[in-house]
């Protein structure tokens, strides 16, 4: 294992609203193993759909402004917790590859990109960077007891060929990193679908389809929670678990953790510092479950 | 079912356009319908993913540009990740709505709102401000009740704030999308001088459309 891991950290804007729990959740675990983090100085929007679906330039210049906070750091690489976030910074990257775009890119900043830095999910250093087997060694309170299904949502591994992580039909990094923190994983189908996105507030029925068929699936197959690596399906899943049920007339009690949550308290980290709070569906009778089971076996042992 | 005399209304120049934003080769696409199979948001679609390739291909640029589909695609990459001849469907879908808009095609205009709040937002503040969007979405739609239920989940919990995160840089934000205006007029400045010099062809140019889609439909049978 590297000892010195060094990253410069975009939080992007739901950190500092309605995903604030994955930013507490993912600082404490980075902190927890020695995996130095350095937040973007005056990091700004990197644009999210809305700026690619309304022109590609546009998209690239928000992030590429960031890209260059990056650089100014003498850093050429940065890591953030978002895939909406991660999918616009490596797309701006690569496309600024092309001369022609990159003029273009040019035209809207104050001063010419940079091109050099590269963006990469905190899931991805967890895995690639740190390791499954070195996250294991770190565990000091396993997650037994209660079944739990991983979720990816469609943009954290695709388009693969930008992506470069994972499978993009069949990713494995958060079932691997939940088994290491000794969980019982169910292999959940639907770990690529697409939750409803951005469709929350002007089309609320296909969030409240998707999310759905998200929910009665993991319902389906045993699962008493899943984790998420995405601001935007953690929120549809959680926040608005309870519009599910009423336009479905369904009664899911399903909590919705960021992985970086369940992974914290298997590192012994306290669910304050976690965020654990700050999830709409109690995450209560599930945790006490873990805990109890974790008891047993302690007394067994 | 409706026909369409793809040789009458076929616009080379949508086609070249789309094929130059987007990077992508569109007769690479041999109609197989796997896109529209894993399509999360196809039942809502009025013409489907495959269907707009293939409008697309023929050069059918008003009736793809009309599509609500454009505005209700989620960009999810569902169709890029399966296309076996490893075409970006999603990047073209994001270029049709980028023209769509540029050209005033607005299929559904709660999206379009939502989006251009949430820029709106970015551009004030340099981040997005969820109760500011929020507000000027509601404002814009008259949608008073969206989301109104939440309130009591979600304040407690201390995650919405009612003053916009403070970031020093805010200002060269605000420049970018004041930048990006200015060039968006330039270019179609630009087009509509072309546009008019267009108008004063011969007669025999009209012929150019065809000839193009033939000599393509034979690059491509040599090509296989």
């Amino acid at each position: 294992m590297n000892t010195s891991l060094n990253y410069a950290y975009y939080p992007g804007c739901s950190s500092t609203g309605t995903s604030i729990e994955y930013d507490m959740s993912s600082r404490a675990v980075c902190a927890a193993l020695d995996i130095q983090l350095n937040d973007v100085p005056d990091w700004s929007c990197c644009g999210s759909t809305p700026a690619h679906t309304v022109d590609h330039t546009l998209s690239s210049a928000l992030s590429a402004r960031n890209l260059d906070q990056v650089a100014s750091m003498g850093l050429d690489s940065c890591i953030t917790p978002c895939p909406s976030c991660l999918a616009n910074l490596k797309t701006a990257k690569h496309r600024m590859e092309d001369a022609g775009f990159r003029d273009k890119v040019n035209n809207l900043l104050d001063k010419p990109a940079n091109t050099q830095v590269g963006t990469k999910s905190v899931l991805q250093i967890l895995v690639e960077d740190y390791g499954v087997e070195n996250i294991k060694k770190k565990v000091v309170k396993p997650l037994t007891g209660r079944a739990v299904g991983a979720y990816y949502g469609c943009i954290l591994n695709r388009p693969a060929e930008l992506m470069q992580f994972d499978d993009r039909e069949h990713p494995m990094a958060m079932d691997n990193i939940m088994e290491a923190l000794g969980a019982t994983v169910v292999a959940f189908p639907l770990k690529v679908e697409c939750c409803g996105a951005s469709f929350g507030i002007p089309r609320k029925d296909l969030v409240m389809r998707l999310s759905g068929k998200l929910l009665d699936t993991a319902k389906g197959i045993g699962a008493m929670a899943l984790v998420t690596a995405c601001p935007l399906c953690q929120m549809n899943l959680d926040m608005r678990q309870a519009q599910v049920n009423n336009a479905n007339d369904s009664h899911h009690d399903m909590p919705i953790f960021y992985f970086t949550q369940l992974m914290g308290l298997a590192l012994g980290l306290t669910e304050k510092e976690l965020g654990i709070d700050k999830l709409c569906v109690s995450p209560r009778t599930v945790l006490d479950a873990m805990a109890s089971e974790q008891s047993v076996k302690e007394r067994a042992a | 079912m409706k026909v369409i005399n793809v040789n009458l209304s076929y616009n080379s120049d949508f086609v070249t356009q789309v094929e130059e934003e987007s990077g992508q080769k569109l007769n690479n696409c041999y109609q197989c319908g796997k896109c529209t199979a894993g399509c999360p948001y196809t039942d809502e679609y009025d013409i489907a993913v495959s269907q707009i390739m293939r409008l697309t291909q023929t050069g059918q640029k008003d009736k793809v540009l009309n599509s609500k589909s454009l505005w209700l695609c989620a960009s999810c990459e569902s169709c890029t990740a399966r296309c076996p001849n490893k075409i970006d469907v999603a990047r073209i879908m994001d270029v049709l709505r980028h023209m769509a808009r540029k050209e005033g095609y607005i299929g559904i205009h709660t999206i379009k709102t939502f989006w251009d709040s949430f820029l709106g937002s970015v551009k004030n503040n340099g981040r997005v401000f969820e109760v500011g969007l929020l507000a000027n979405y509601i404002s814009h739609t008259g949608r008073f009740w969206t989301d109104m239920g939440l309130g009591h989940k979600v304040l407690p919990k201390g995650k919405i704030h009612f003053t916009p995160s403070e970031m020093q840089g805010k200002k060269e934000v605000t420049k970018i999308f004041i930048r990006f205006k200015e060039e968006s007029a330039k270019c179609r400045a630009r087009e509509k001088s072309r546009e008019i010099s267009a108008d004063s062809r011969s007669p025999q140019d009209e012929y150019v459309p065809e000839l193009r889609l033939l000599s393509r439909v034979f690059k491509h049978r040599n090509l296989h």
